[in-house]
């Protein structure tokens, strides 16, 4: 516990990564229409760790699907280090995908269940361009990969993913990530769904990654104690639209919009008294 | 002291499978909860935490079956009591429970009201539709539930607002003892937050005698519960008062445990986070010796071989490791 | 893959329809061996002979003869012999002679022999008869006094343009059914041409079952390539899809079929093109709930892993979607054979079945035994063992549907 408090870096002269101005998504059209995303501007730096934080409904998933080019935004543009962002053919998607990639909520669903730990690592290996290479090469790579976070890949092959637990899981998609190093990794709540102790491990394998190969993780959450823990910038999302965002520090210890000030006083704490003298229980 | 409202003693019960491999998931727990108190159980998922509610209720069904062991509410004894008395006479007015998930359970065809007139009469077969009414509306107004809820069909309310009828309608019979599951985990902080209130304001006003909190979220356990009970493998590996266990906390797995509390408080951000690795056993064939043997950083060969007694020490601590309190202190120290 | 198999194989209702289905499939293939030739071959002159035993009569006087003194022979013989007229006859003249027959059962030959023996009298004319009735029960009880044996049989051949007995055959004569140069056993009879049944039905279960599984193929291959495409590249292509699906949806199927089949005109309906045109009509459903169980999985985890990983639309379905319907669609496949077969029996029925020259099908016997009226003469062998064998091919088709729905779908388990 004496380890020195990770500095609080700033990344604002950092080159960008992703960024967009005035992202929108709408579903439906006439009286059922919902703006899920709206008009939301972002500077996403290379190397950060920028966690998106919003209770459920909030559109982060929705943000997200958009930033990984999942869905197509309704107005507005994402700019890919610098430039708008074109993955209108499939061969421009592919390309793009080279760059960003993902580790999901709920590991269970990740996998295809019919697909062999190997084969999932072969994969990675093969997108990065190394057909070419031997079966020892290869066999290396996903070693390293598989150590990096843990794992010995001489007891996963031949396995199913379904026979791992969820924290094995997740971590195997950081092996997978491992191996693709993409220049953004967005997490989509990959904690949310491991016990305690497992998504310790899983944070830290994060946060070394990031350090590893230099990308730029967008971790997404609803808990704003984790994001703080883990989070270079944090960026608040409410009804679908940005309501603070700034340094970790900044934010989470001095917050200036209603919504963030009420988020973290209703986080229960352990410090800090919790104070439910001020609910109103008629309020809802 | 206060009086005891439930005291459960040597408790153990198992999953019977399909391939006669039991699970032994409760294995000889003991606790009581005063009047007034509420206790809270911490532990990962798939260690017996909401196995043990289940148990304590005393309303066996297939696949869980008793073993062994007293449960003791207000003097009474449940344990062994068959299921259809203790749905008829325990479950409502001396237990109430709230699984995990409970919002979503509500039939959306029945009005609330249908509910409360369900547990009432369970209980009470002569009270009259108007008398219920009256019970209800009073309760509701009391804890801050709009009156038109109860005439509204559960598809209506928001998530939060329907946990909190559904904690309203289980404890309309004012229980000696609320067992509540994960009541708040699938809800908005906010939400939570009156979730929380609420049934701290039923406990106050004397509704509901004593509590006891199940959830893997520490923090929140903190702030809710009196004491907290740490369970590992379907056993109890410490117990102690909230404050205690979150930051004096003696065995390697509940140290473990709180080591990874994240909150958004200034300073937790440089904490290195505490990782535990590997998996809660196999509880078809539990480990001989100390359960978390396998998991733990300073375990030795002893630990594995030897069987763990539950050891006593400050002012009704207890704890379950071969280490001495003093031992232990001086090995977290020099992390 | 191993484990869900094993687990299929414990399903005691997969097991069941499993061993009825192949116990089916294992007779349509060993019957044909010991009973080679054309299914529909005439081998009888004239309609619908019973189920039973043949041997030729011609053969049997020329075959080796041995004597047995059977007890029970006489008997036998008068029982088989005296026709139901002659002993409602009987009765009338114990009637006339008035005795009490209260207690006579006509069935019972015993007791009716041995009440003529006790009361016949040819000197006594009973009050009302007639001269011809009279004359008629003398004549009856002379040919009952043959029957009792001692009379014989004479074989008489033509010589230079005479008769000549040949032989004399006694009732105390037999011979062994292996010494008669021609047996024939038909365990079902013949049907209104005179083909064997049983050999037929074999032939045209097999023909059902190849037109069940063409029609599930066609049916199966249309609805899964309309389900997925519909289901997972959504949009435009979904809505026209859906469009079409529904069209033949609220057409009747089966009416849709008769219409088909109908203009299609007698000669070019071969069995593969009734299958076809089965198929054809069929697909709805298995393109229905395929797309809809794709909608489901497109959004999920690994479909969009699989897509960040650059993987090609055809290989996600391929690989990434398939697999998880396939256990359904092979459900969805033996309901289909299922219903191929009965739409194939009922469109037969109706006449609009294969063309009746070269094969011979469970529908079409089923036609053959309508139009000849084998249901109101009393020929059941013509249609009931159809009929069974459609039953018990649909039920442990749905039987081993049922079963491996509950292995695949958990809420069913019990």
């Amino acid at each position: 516990m004496n380890e020195p408090a990770r500095v609080q870096k700033d990344f604002s002269n950092a080159p960008l990564c992703l960024s967009g101005k005035g992202v929108t998504k709408v579903f439906g059209f006439g009286d059922k229409k919902t703006v899920a995303v709206d008009h939301v501007d972002f500077e996403f730096h290379e190397g950060e760790f920028v966690s998106i934080v919003g209770e459920s409904g909030s559109g982060k998933t929705t943000l997200s699907k958009m930033l990984l080019g999942l869905s197509n935004a309704t107005e507005g543009e994402i700019f890919f280090q610098g430039k708008p962002r074109d993955i209108g053919s499939g061969h421009k998607k592919k390309e793009y995908w080279k760059g960003i990639q993902a580790i999901f909520q709920d590991p269970f669903s990740s996998f295809n269940t019919f697909q062999k730990i190997d084969t999932v690592l072969l994969d990675c290996i093969n997108m990065r361009g190394g057909k070419s290479l031997s079966k020892g090469e290869k066999f290396n790579m996903m070693s390293e990969a598989c150590h990096f976070v843990n794992l010995e890949f001489k007891e996963l092959t031949n396995k199913y993913p379904f026979e791992l637990s969820g924290g094995q899981m997740q971590r195997l998609m950081i092996a997978r990530i491992f191996l693709l190093k993409p220049k953004i990794l967005l997490a989509d709540e990959p904690t949310s769904m491991v016990d305690a102790c497992s998504r310790a491990t899983i944070l830290d394998m994060l946060l070394n990654l990031r350090d590893e190969i230099g990308m730029t993780v967008i971790f997404i959450t609803h808990d704003i104690g984790l994001a703080y823990y883990i989070s270079d910038t944090v960026y608040i999302m409410e009804h679908g639209k940005f309501v603070e965002y700034g340094k970790a520090d900044e934010v989470i210890l001095n917050p200036h919009a209603p919504y963030t000030k009420r988020l973290i006083s209703d986080v229960p704490k352990i410090h800090e008294e919790w104070d439910l003298s001020t609910v109103d229980l008629k309020a809802e | 002291m206060g009086k005891v409202m439930l005291e459960v003693r040597n408790l153990k019960t198992k999953y019977v499978t399909r391939f006669h491999e039991d699970v032994y998931a409760v294995d000889g727990v003991s606790f009581a909860i005063e009047e007034g108190k509420s206790l809270g159980i911490a532990g990962e998922s798939g260690c017996g935490k909401s196995t043990l509610a289940l148990s304590m209720m005393g309303y066996y069904f297939p696949p869980l079956h008793y073993m062994s062991g007293d449960i003791i509410i207000d003097g009474q004894n449940i344990s062994g009591m068959d299921p259809d008395t203790v749905r008829k006479t325990i479950l409502g007015n001396e237990i109430a429970y709230i699984p995990q998930a409970a919002m979503n359970a509500l039939n959306p065809t029945q009005k609330i009201i249908r509910f409360l007139e369900d547990v009432v009469h369970a209980h009470d077969p002569k009270a009259t539709k108007k008398e219920i009414r009256e019970m209800a509306e009073a309760r509701f107004a009391e804890v801050g539930l709009p009156l038109e809820a109860l005439d509204k069909h559960a598809v209506e309310l928001s998530g939060g607002m329907k946990q909190r009828t559904v904690i309203a309608v289980s404890t309309i019979l004012n229980p000696k003892v609320l067992i509540a599951d994960e009541p708040s985990s699938a809800l908005d902080v906010t939400s939570q937050k009156m979730v929380i209130k609420m049934m701290r304001q039923l406990m106050e006003s004397g509704h509901v005698k004593s509590m006891l909190f199940i959830t893997h979220e520490l923090p929140l356990l903190y702030n809710v519960t009196d004491d907290i009970m740490v369970m590992y493998a379907g056993q109890i590996v410490e117990k102690g008062t909230a404050k205690e266990m979150v930051f004096d906390p003696v065995h390697p797995y509940s140290h473990g445990l709180m080591g990874s509390i994240l909150v958004p408080e200034e300073g937790t951000r440089g904490h290195k986070l505490a990782a535990i690795p590997g998996a809660p056993p196999n509880l078809k064939h539990p480990p001989d010796g100390c359960r978390f043997a396998a998991r733990c950083k300073y375990a030795t060969a002893d630990c594995r071989y030897t069987s763990i007694p539950e050891k006593s020490f400050g002012e009704g601590r207890m704890y379950r490791c071969l280490m001495g309190i003093d031992e232990l202190k001086e090995v977290y120290s020099h992390e | 893959m191993k484990n869900t198999i094993r687990q299929v194989f414990h399903s005691p209702k997969f097991v069941g329809g499993f061993v009825i289905f192949v116990a089916i499939l294992l007779t349509m293939i060993i019957y044909p061996l010991f009973n080679p030739g054309n299914p529909l071959e005439q081998i009888g002159v004239g309609t619908f002979a019973k189920p039973g035993t043949y041997f030729s009569l011609y053969d049997a006087t020329k075959a080796k003869t041995d004597t047995f003194r059977l007890p029970e022979a006489d008997e036998n013989r008068l029982a088989a012999s005296l026709s139901a007229e002659d002993r409602v006859a009987m009765v009338e003249y114990f009637t006339a002679m008035g005795i009490d027959i209260s207690e006579l059962d006509t069935e019972d030959t015993d007791t009716l022999l041995q009440m003529w023996e006790d009361n016949y009298d040819p000197s006594v004319r009973p009050k009302g008869m007639t001269g011809a009735k009279v004359n008629y029960y003398k004549r009856l009880n002379n040919s009952l006094q043959d029957l009792k044996g001692g009379d014989t049989l004479v074989v008489a051949e033509e010589v230079d343009g005479e008769l000549v007995e040949s032989k004399k055959i006694s009732t105390t004569d037999y011979v062994r059914t292996g010494a008669v140069a021609n047996v024939k056993t038909l365990p079902l009879g013949t049907d209104n041409f005179g083909r064997d049944v049983l050999k037929e039905l074999v032939s045209a279960t097999g023909t059902s079952i190849g037109i069940g599984l063409l029609a599930g193929v066609v049916a199966t291959l249309i609805g899964l390539t309309f389900g997925l495409l519909a289901g997972y590249v959504g949009g435009f292509l979904d809505d026209f899809i859906m469009f079409i699906t529904n069209i033949f949806t609220v057409i009747p199927g089966f009416v849709l079929l008769i219409l088909i089949s109908y203009s299609i005109g007698q000669e070019q309906r071969g069995a593969a093109v009734v299958a076809t045109v089965i198929g054809l009509t069929g697909w709805t459903w298995t393109a229905r709930s395929v797309r809809s169980q794709v909608i489901s999985l497109r959004n999920r985890d690994h479909v969009n892993l699989s897509k960040l990983s650059g993987h090609s639309l055809v290989r996600i379905i391929l690989t990434d979607i398939l697999p998880y319907i396939a256990s359904y669609v092979v459900m969805a496949f033996i309901l289909q054979v299922s219903s191929g077969i009965l739409a194939e029996a009922q469109l037969s029925l109706l006449g609009l079945g294969p063309r009746t020259t070269e094969v011979p099908t469970l529908g079409l016997m089923m036609n053959w035994a309508m139009l000849y009226s084998a249901h109101t003469n009393g020929s059941w062998w013509a249609y009931f063992p159809v009929i069974l064998v459609i039953t018990l091919i649909s039920f442990s088709l749905n039987l081993m549907n049922t079963g491996l729905d509950q292995v695949f779908n958990p809420t069913l388990r019990d």
